[in-house]
């Protein structure tokens, strides 16, 4: 058993050994003085903690030392601690209590939630140098990743990207962005520009494309418009375009084979009650995409009418959103330009999109097998093969095709 | 270079500056022929008589008030608060008069004044003569409040402390007392008040502390060391106005903060220290801001195990320091 120099007053730090009072050997009872011990506040006695025999005496007469530093030795006894207070037996219980009391502080995260949470430094430094985090290992409590790790990282060069501030942007998720020469002119990208990027390039990314092709006589419309046209003028004060016969031959069409005016919602098809087509409108900047809401409600005048007026609210940058939205089929003039075939991008998310190409007089063997020059013009349809497939679509093209040969009343 | 224990800084400074400038003079209970109960003007009395090291009646809101009276008089005082614990009586003098004369007054009248006052428990003082009153006083401004951790910082901060033009609140922590030494030059030399001071540097954790737990925290740095984890420890020195720079930088530098004091959680200096870096140092925060206080109960207790559990210790700060170092 261990016997330390107590302390003896509030504020006493050290002891002196002023005499021992039993020797080496000597067979002591508990309590029995062993010791006088002066400190400058007060002299006072050491008993023996225990019954039981000296074995050590420690330390000299008129040695001093620090408050817990070990005295004396005793055989026999119980294992009892010292009855003064000392650092080196009260040990365990500031052990049990302190963690008591660093259990009120924060609780480390449970695995799960460490692998998502990253502190505000390590979020910092990994946009700072275009970390991956999901590629590190944490070193902290439940698998964190602590700052020291992301920094550990940098240090060791498998972060390229420099922290320049006046640099290239930060860094890409995806493929290497192109960079500009010195003699390039660099157009910044508006919303109107990021829109019509992000959506083509969810529409291909998501609807797998196939797309057909049928060719039309329309020497009928051809010439139903000739005629019309200056009275139709006069009357509505707007031209009569190509456009609302188009639309309304698919309008009708879309009524025979409703699963082309459908969606794709993953695991059901919604097939659209309401027939509103998108029709494409170039304007100088930007390509629009205006809808007719209830397209098949409408005449050939009623469609003309709607088609100027989204043309010209387009042309004016004074479309809506309301005028944008909801549509359920795509109708694009691409004749209006010359072409003669495109692969047009469906509009997502409906099922498919219907270009009609320029009319051009070609010569065409008739049924009968004579040769004649007629006005031929070819229809381009791209469609969703998830939700369509070539049969319907054919079916569907025959009938727009058949609609735009026959005839038409204007109102 | 001589070795003091931290009282003794106490009274050789104030031996410094009352041998420096005649208008330096001491009032408090006890102070004059007993030489303060735990030492700290012995002396002063024979050297610089009675007219200059006065024993007040027991009135702690007369030793501030005459004080301030002395002071507005021209004189410079030194008010020893005999504990901590009564500096009550004297908190109106403090706040609505040493406060706010130099605002009230527009600078036409001051209170150059130091009260001193020996704080802190773990000495089996009991409720009166156990606790931390630091935290009543940050919130005023026109107020300062000093609490030194080793006996260079003591004299340097003293010093400073009666030269100040304005009220300075100097709590020495009773515990350290006689328990820590350290080397004290002899010549004249002053440590801005308002300066932290990087008592330990590091690179994993910073602990950010003042008086005894000063001393746990370096005795806990120590250990971790061993463990492979290094701890900054910041010793705050002056609690107002606290040296925000040294805060954020310390804080900055690791990302993990604990910080560690003696006086109770809620509403303590940690709240302070912990909001400033919530506000300059977020995007350098590694682990949410510790704190390792005492326990919000109304007093510490007399009984032994009671207030082994009420106060910190080093083994206390390197659990929570390791804690975080882990983090």
């Amino acid at each position: 058993m261990d016997i330390h120099m107590p302390q003896l007053g509030e504020s006493v730090t050290e002891g002196t050994l002023g005499k021992w009072l039993v020797k080496p050997g000597e067979t002591v009872k508990k309590y029995q003085p062993i010791a006088e011990v002066i400190t400058d506040k007060v002299n006072a006695e050491i008993p023996a903690p225990a019954d039981g025999v000296v074995s050590e005496l420690a330390i000299a007469e008129g040695t001093t030392v620090k408050v817990g530093t070990l005295i004396a030795v005793m055989n026999g006894g119980a294992e009892a601690p010292a009855p003064a207070p000392s650092p080196a037996s009260a040990a365990a219980k500031p052990a049990a209590l302190a963690s008591a009391a660093a259990a009120t502080l924060v609780k480390p995260p449970a695995a799960a939630e460490a692998a998502g949470r990253f502190s505000p430094a390590v979020l910092k430094l990994s946009a700072e140098h275009g970390i991956d985090l999901t590629g590190l290992t944490g070193s902290g409590l439940g698998g964190r990743i602590t700052r020291k790790d992301v920094e550990a990282y940098i240090a060791s060069g498998a972060a390229a990207k420099p922290t320049e501030a006046a640099a290239a942007p930060a860094a890409p998720v995806a493929a290497p962005v192109p960079q500009p020469l010195a003699a390039d002119q660099v157009i910044p990208v508006d919303a109107v520009r990021r829109r019509i990027a992000e959506k083509m390039r969810q529409s291909k990314h998501e609807a797998p494309h196939a797309w057909t092709m049928v060719q039309v006589d329309v020497t009928g419309l051809v010439k139903l418009r000739e005629q019309m046209g200056e009275e139709f003028k006069r009357r509505e004060g707007v031209s009569l375009s190509y456009v609302p016969f188009f639309i309304k031959a698919v309008v009708e069409s879309l009524k025979e084979f409703p699963i082309i005016n459908s969606q794709w919602a993953g695991d059901s098809i919604i097939m659209k009650k309401e027939i509103n087509i998108s029709v494409a409108v170039a304007t100088e900047t930007a390509l629009a995409v205006p809808v007719i809401k209830n397209a098949d409600r409408l005449s050939i005048a009623g469609l003309n009418h709607a088609v100027a007026e989204l043309a010209a609210k387009a042309r004016a940058g004074k479309l809506t959103l309301d005028d944008i939205s909801g549509g359920t089929f795509t109708v694009n003039n691409t004749g209006y330009f010359g072409s003669f075939i495109s692969a047009p991008i469906i509009n997502h998310p409906q099922a498919a999109i219907l270009s009609f190409e320029a009319i051009t007089k070609t010569p065409v063997v008739l049924d009968n097998d004579a040769i004649a020059i007629r006005s031929m013009m070819n229809m381009c349809m791209s469609l969703d093969h998830r939700i369509l497939d070539g049969l319907v679509c054919g079916r569907f093209l025959a009938a727009v095709k058949n609609r735009l040969q026959g005839s038409f009343s204007l109102y | 270079m001589a070795v003091l224990n931290f009282v003794e800084a106490v009274r050789e400074t104030l031996r410094q500056e009352m041998r420096r400038d005649r208008e330096v003079w001491v009032v408090g209970e006890d102070v004059g022929r007993k030489g303060g109960v735990f030492g700290a003007t012995l002396g002063l009395f024979d050297e610089f008589g009675g007219a200059r090291v006065q024993d007040s009646p027991l009135t702690e809101s007369a030793i501030v008030g005459v004080g301030i009276g002395a002071a507005l008089y021209g004189t410079k005082p030194v008010c020893e608060i005999q504990f901590a614990d009564f500096i009550f009586p004297a908190f109106n003098q403090i706040i609505s008069e040493a406060a706010k004369m130099r605002y009230r007054s527009n600078s036409a009248w001051t209170v150059p004044m130091v009260i001193r006052a020996p704080f802190g428990g773990g000495v089996h003082g009991g409720l009166y003569h156990s606790q931390s009153v630091e935290q009543y006083f940050t919130n005023t401004a026109g107020l300062k409040v000093v609490v030194p951790s080793t006996p260079y910082d003591v004299k340097g901060l003293l010093a400073a402390a009666v030269r100040d033009p304005d009220p300075v609140l100097f709590f020495e922590h009773k515990g350290l007392y006689r328990a820590i030494k350290g080397e004290v030059p002899e010549e004249d030399y002053v440590i801005p008040i308002g300066k932290a001071d990087v008592k330990r540097d590091g690179s994993d954790i910073t602990v950010i502390t003042y008086g005894k737990t000063v001393h746990f925290c370096l005795e806990a740095a120590a250990q971790l060391e061993k463990e492979g984890y290094s701890a900054l420890v910041l010793d705050l020195r002056t609690l107002l106005p606290l040296d925000r720079e040294a805060i954020v930088a310390a804080a900055r530098k690791t990302g993990k903060v604990l910080i560690v004091h003696e006086a109770g959680k809620t509403h303590g200096i940690g709240s302070e220290v912990s909001a400033i870096i919530a506000e300059e140092c977020l995007f350098d925060l590694d682990a949410p801001v510790q704190r390792l206080c005492g326990p919000d109960v109304p007093a510490m207790p007399y009984a032994g195990p009671m207030e082994k559990f009420f106060m910190l210790s080093p083994e206390k700060c390197l659990e929570a320091m390791r804690g975080l170092a882990k983090f």
